[in-house]
């Protein structure tokens, strides 16, 4: 894992003057861990520059956890779901997974509830963002901390 | 080989708001985790999923490696008329899995 690390290190330190443009190259030689920084440009890659108000979003996971390997996720989004004033997209990012980003789904006026569930990943004690994108432009979101025993994602086949 | 499972009502009213469930077996390998001998295990994952219902897109993914092996999704649709939902899987390595359920709106 050390030596994983050093090599992300130097890479990364070669890469960096090369721009916003090549984000997607960058994606791939962070660190082996997402900080709180690099869930924050993965946010601003999926908002751009808009505003991400607090509110309206439920994230429903378990405040303590003890297998990473699989925790259930359900995400909430209060909206009346109808043509005018509905949710297009759910996006759930964490801090500390070696990759920022968990999930991204687009949701049709017609889906009655703006609710999704799915079971996902935790490489360690950290908080989970999520973002609903409405009809109208705006975003929202919510935040919750998870407390992880036995970590998911890092390690070795034994 | 990846299995779908698919949880559709049978019925429902027209209007109704559904919960339509999905899980298939698929292993979500990370590309983080490293085998006995320290060499890195290539990523393979489902990287998005679809649903129609009658031809029509309602629900879509895309899955990152932090979604954990064995995909399971659940989302709501409004039941309007009798039909098909079509589920669509693909993935790293050329991976694609499709399944269809079908409903009775009455």
């Amino acid at each position: 894992m050390e030596k994983d690390a050093t090599r992300r290190d130097v890479l990364v330190g070669g890469l960096a003057g090369l721009g916003a443009g090549l984000s997607a190259v960058l994606i791939k030689v962070e660190p082996a861990a997402a900080t709180p920084a690099t869930m924050q440009r993965a946010i601003r890659q999926v908002v751009g520059e808009a505003p991400v108000r607090k509110g309206k979003v439920t994230i429903d996971v378990p405040a303590l956890v003890e297998n990473g390997n699989t925790v259930a996720l359900a995400i909430e989004v209060d909206s009346p779901m109808t043509e005018q004033d509905h949710v297009k997209a759910i996006h759930v990012f964490n801090e500390k997974n070696p990759l920022p980003n968990v999930i991204s789904a687009r949701l049709s006026p017609h889906a009655g509830r703006a609710r999704i569930a799915t079971r996902f990943r935790l490489a360690d004690t950290q908080t989970i963002v999520a973002i609903a994108e409405l009809s109208d432009g705006s975003f929202w979101s919510a935040s919750a901390d998870v407390i992880v025993t036995l970590q998911a994602c890092l390690e070795s086949l034994d | 080989m990846a299995r779908p499972l698919i949880n559709v009502p049978p019925k429902a009213k027209r209007g109704q708001t559904i919960e339509i469930k999905t899980l298939i077996s698929h292993i979500m390998e990370t590309g983080f985790r490293h085998d006995n001998v320290g060499k890195p295990i290539p990523r393979n994952i489902i990287t998005s999923f679809s649903c129609r219902y009658n031809g029509a897109e309602i629900f879509s993914a895309d899955l990152h490696p932090a979604i954990a092996a064995n995909p399971f999704l659940s989302f709501f649709t409004v039941a309007t008329e009798s039909g098909t939902f079509e589920f669509e899987w693909t993935g790293d390595n050329g991976f694609h899995e499709a399944a269809s359920a079908k409903i009775t709106v009455e």
